[in-house]
């Protein structure tokens, strides 16, 4: 690879999630009965015609400001021709050379220093159908069909499956952010396709690319294009040419396959969607919804640094995710003190094992932020429980709902703090070991911490091990 | 007198007055589709006609019950709709056109037989029809025109008391001029297409086909006005077309375009015309010769735009999901055969047109400077109308040919759409009315053009015409078969 480097453009398809279809009044809902949510709209009846989904128009415009386009006075849509059964006009209304918006960015951490990675164009489009293969015969489900789909074009700006990944989660990210799209790649609400070529390294020149399709996952696109990556030095060494072509990732076999080449390259017949007008967008509607942007991830991070006190790392962590970074904020907000840094450890600690364990995001996790907060307090301050019994307690919480306090109550866990109580057990604990005290008084600090064990034991974990500790130095000084 | 043979208007007076029933005029519309449509063949046969034992109330309605005989490109639930194309044999719409739609609230019975037509609008004889052409009632050996000629043979020949046909170069103005009846294209957004199976969309408008002037202003009162199905309809001002229709045309601007009576119109059809410009001047409207100096290039222009649009939206009849679908041992092989099998000579040639315009490489050459001398077309009608309200020409060059005169010549075809396509490519509005009849005894079209939702304009001069002359009432007379 040394000698090469990859150029790679990426794009992606984002399903919006409108309650209804990108040109009629169609249910957009995920997972219904098969053609339970059509019309003669999108199902292509003769005479039917087609009508902007406003929503849908708007949120494209919105994502195009997100990543910096220039959003276009006037847009318009065109037909896409190509015959496949689950498109039911053989056209998809999308667009062409006049796109809701292009020329944007969005900047990637790898390192340091960020990439850019420019953003050809966002345009909106409509879905097709899917095929349903059945021994002999295929059957085709239209629901799907008609969904408004938002394609982002970046330019060949992406050198490595690493960067088309972080690219991809980026997007991901803020496309959740806006509230536009789940963006779930399982579910086909993002899907995204690569053209990828390679170049010696200070190579102006473009070698020849492929273009790749049927990448499932965030892993699917970085394991389709490494492994392209791989394929196309091997031909360039080798002495063979490059074809330009399509290819599909296999994802059983972990290999791209040829589908079909240059030649075989359809002529999508472009032209006007002429159901529909020119649409024109007004400077003021664009700053109305520039305004109606919430804070992105980036920014987010940066205000939790400096409100919370945060960590970049801690910050960058809990704005991964929106639900997530708001949840992350009710519980700083719950918290009582300045410093939230307790608050931070304990999320991206504790409770993410919990919401990982429970295969969640930590929002999802049954715990309100006062609960939270309560039992931090519990154990970070008030010392009522140790931090082992606290991430008992905070599964407890999780499973049951029910408080901390109430919890450790229940369970009788609170620490036992009271020196009259602990000197009792500690002296007994002296008594029965004899050979380990001795040690410690020789100088040897492990038997200490043997000694605070079997406090622990005696207590069944109950002790507070810093006032045992307090005592028994106390105690053998 | 027969039912039949009166107009909407008058049938609505004998309504109120309760001196007949919906129903006598449904009788008397069947008595004469009896003795008279084997001949004509106005009709589609393609479903048995079932005539409903009991009317609904329709007092209180604009309409009345009267029936209305429709176009077979115009979906109406519930009964085929099939574009006179083997593709969509059997085909019926789960929805209403918004035009019937209109039609059925303001109390207009959908007659159940489909009216013949070019197959899917493409023609300008109604010879391309898969159920067989359509005759002209004045002389069963001459075409009716095309493509709404079923509608405009129906109303001609009293089978209709009025109808509806659509245009996209002519295709209702045409046949009204062949077949001696009113046709009138609305400006382009001013009715809803939805449920109008598209020929080309930018170019397509339902109009109405009737016996007079006063009908048709009554039949677009109710179906104009913004839907909200389609996105390319208007609200215009004000849609009551019957109210202005009997003020004056005194001081009316009317322009007639030299580019219009230039060689190969037929001498009796300019005759014709003239003459009926005398009569607007003797009523007061003030007529100059105007130039449009595009005229030339509007059939080129129309048959790169107009194919590339068909070539579009007759993809979606592919064997899928309804009409015909013939078995093959793939799904491109079912679409070919399906394709080949489904469409006629003339859809083939259109789509292969169109397919070609459109392609990689030809596009810019074709379609896209189509559309820049569409847009050229379009200015000469915004500077005429400066200085004028309406423009008058011949609606066709010549009256009906014979069946089987033009159609293996498709260029000679197309050039008789040579005076109404302007109107379409420019989003006019225009009307034929009747204005004579050749030594033949075919009658001959006057076509009126107006600003965009001028509809007002336009039928008031008609009106005015037709007030002061008695073509509209020359009526084909047919011996029984």
């Amino acid at each position: 690879m040394a000698k090469y480097e990859a150029v790679i453009g990426l794009e992606a398809h984002v399903h919006l999630e409108t309650k209804t279809k990108a040109f009629c009044g169609c249910s957009t809902e995920f997972g219904q009965l098969p053609n339970s949510q059509v019309c003669p709209v999108c199902l292509g009846f003769p005479g039917s015609l087609p009508v902007l989904n406003e929503l849908a128009f708007k949120y494209a415009i919105k994502v195009g400001l997100a990543l910096n386009c220039t959003v276009q006075g006037s847009t318009k849509f065109d037909r896409k021709h190509y015959y496949y059964p689950d498109l039911p006009k053989n056209y998809q209304i999308s667009q062409y050379d006049r796109p809701i918006s292009k020329d944007g960015f969005l900047d990637i951490y790898l390192g340091q220093e960020p990439k850019r990675i420019r953003i050809k164009r966002v345009h909106l489009e409509e879905d097709a159908g899917k095929l349903i293969h059945q021994d002999d015969r295929s059957l085709i489900d239209f629901n799907r069909a008609g969904i408004p789909l938002l394609e982002i074009v970046t330019e060949p700006d992406i050198s490595s499956p690493e960067e088309a990944y972080e690219y991809l989660a980026d997007l991901k990210n803020i496309i959740e952010y806006l509230d536009v799209s789940d963006c779930d790649m399982e579910k086909g609400s993002l899907r995204c396709d690569a053209n990828i070529s390679i170049r010696l390294e200070g190579n102006k020149e473009l070698g020849v690319k492929t273009e790749l399709k049927n990448m499932n996952s965030f892993k699917g696109v970085k394991d389709a294009l490494a492994y392209e990556i791989e394929r196309q030095i091997g031909l360039v060494e080798s002495g063979d040419k490059i074809v330009q072509q399509t290819r599909l990732w296999d994802v059983k076999e972990l290999k791209t396959i040829s589908m079909r080449t240059k030649e075989e390259a359809k002529d999508y017949r472009y032209f006007p969607e002429p159901d529909l007008p020119l649409f024109m967008i007004e400077q003021e509607e664009i700053a109305k919804i520039k305004k109606e942007i919430a804070e992105l991830p980036k920014e987010k991070s940066r205000r939790f640094m400096k409100e919370y006190g945060l960590s970049e790392y801690d910050a960058r962590i809990l704005v991964a995710n929106k639900s997530n970074a708001d949840y992350a904020e009710k519980c700083f907000k719950a918290w009582p003190g300045g410093d939230k840094k307790p608050v931070a450890n304990w999320l991206i600690g504790p409770v993410t094992s919990t919401a990982n364990a429970a295969k969640v995001e930590i929002s999802q996790v049954n715990i309100p932020p006062a609960h939270l907060s309560e039992l931090i307090v519990l154990v970070e301050r008030e010392q009522v429980i140790s931090h082992l019994t606290g991430k008992a307690v905070l599964e407890e919480m999780a499973a049951t709902g029910a408080s901390a306090s109430f919890i450790i109550r229940k369970k009788n866990l609170a620490q036992i703090s009271d020196e009259a109580a602990l000197e009792k057990e500690i002296e007994a604990v002296i008594r029965e070991n004899t050979k380990s005290v001795e040690d410690f008084q020789a100088g040897k600090g492990n038997s200490l911490m043997f000694l605070i064990g079997q406090v622990m034991k005696k207590t069944k974990g109950k002790a507070n091990p810093k006032k045992v500790q307090e005592i028994l130095k106390r105690r053998l000084r | 007198m027969d039912l039949n043979t009166l107009t909407g208007l008058n049938l609505i007076e004998k309504l109120n007055k309760k001196e007949i029933s919906a129903r006598d005029i449904l009788e008397s519309l069947e008595k004469s589709i009896q003795s008279k449509d084997s001949k004509i063949k106005a009709y589609v046969r393609s479903q048995a006609l079932h005539l409903p034992e009991q009317l609904a109330d329709y007092s209180k309605t604009t309409l009345k019950g009267i029936p209305i005989a429709i176009k077979d490109n115009i979906c109406t639930e519930g009964f085929n709709t099939e574009c006179c194309s083997k593709i969509l044999v059997g085909f019926r719409p789960p929805y209403d056109a918004t035009v019937i739609r209109k039609l059925k609230d303001a109390g207009a019975f959908i007659f159940p037989y489909k009216t013949n037509m070019d197959e899917f609008a493409f023609g300008s004889s109604t010879e391309n029809s898969c159920f067989g052409p359509t005759h002209n009632p004045r002389n069963p050996e001459y075409v009716p025109g095309g493509s709404s000629g079923g509608s405009a043979a129906a109303v001609s020949s009293d089978q209709a008391i009025w109808a509806l046909g659509s245009d996209t170069g002519g295709s209702i103005r045409q046949p009204a001029a062949f077949c001696g009846v009113v046709g009138l294209k609305p400006t382009y957004g001013l009715v809803s297409r939805y449920g109008l199976i598209a020929f080309a969309s930018s170019l397509d408008q339902i109009g109405p086909i009737t016996k007079d002037v006063s009908d048709c202003a009554l039949l677009l009162s109710i179906i104009a006005g913004r839907d909200n199905l389609d996105s390319t309809s208007v609200n215009p001002e004000g849609c009551d077309y019957s109210t202005s229709l009997e003020k004056n045309i005194e001081g009316m601007r009317i322009g007639i375009p030299k580019e219009y009576f230039i060689e190969g119109i037929d001498l009796k059809v300019k005759k014709a015309v003239l003459e009926a410009i005398e009569v607007l001047k003797k009523l007061g409207a003030k007529c100059r010769e105007v130039s449009l100096p595009h005229t030339e290039y509007a059939v080129p222009v129309y048959y790169i735009i107009a194919t590339a649009e068909a070539s579009s939206n007759l993809a979606r009849f592919d064997g899928v999901q309804y009409g015909l679908r013939e078995k093959a041992r793939d799904i491109i092989a079912m679409y070919k055969k399906t394709r080949d099998l489904g469409f006629g000579q003339e859809a083939k040639r259109r789509i292969l047109l169109g397919t070609f315009a459109l392609s990689h490489g030809y596009y810019d050459a074709y379609y896209l400077k189509a559309t820049r001398v569409r847009n050229l077309i379009y200015q000469d009608f915004v500077n005429v109308f400066k200085d004028c309200d309406c423009i008058v020409t011949p609606t066709s060059p010549t009256a009906a040919f014979k069946i089987g005169e033009k159609i293996e010549d498709p260029l000679k075809m197309y050039l008789s759409d040579i005076f109404t396509i302007s109107a379409n490519l420019a989003g006019i509005p225009a009307i034929s009315i009747p204005c004579g009849c050749t030594a033949q005894g075919l009658p001959i079209g006057l076509q009126i053009l107006s600003k965009h939702f001028a509809e007002g304009d336009l039928l008031r001069l008609a009106y005015a015409y037709e007030q002061n002359t008695s073509w509209h009432k020359v009526r084909p007379k047919l011996e029984p078969s």
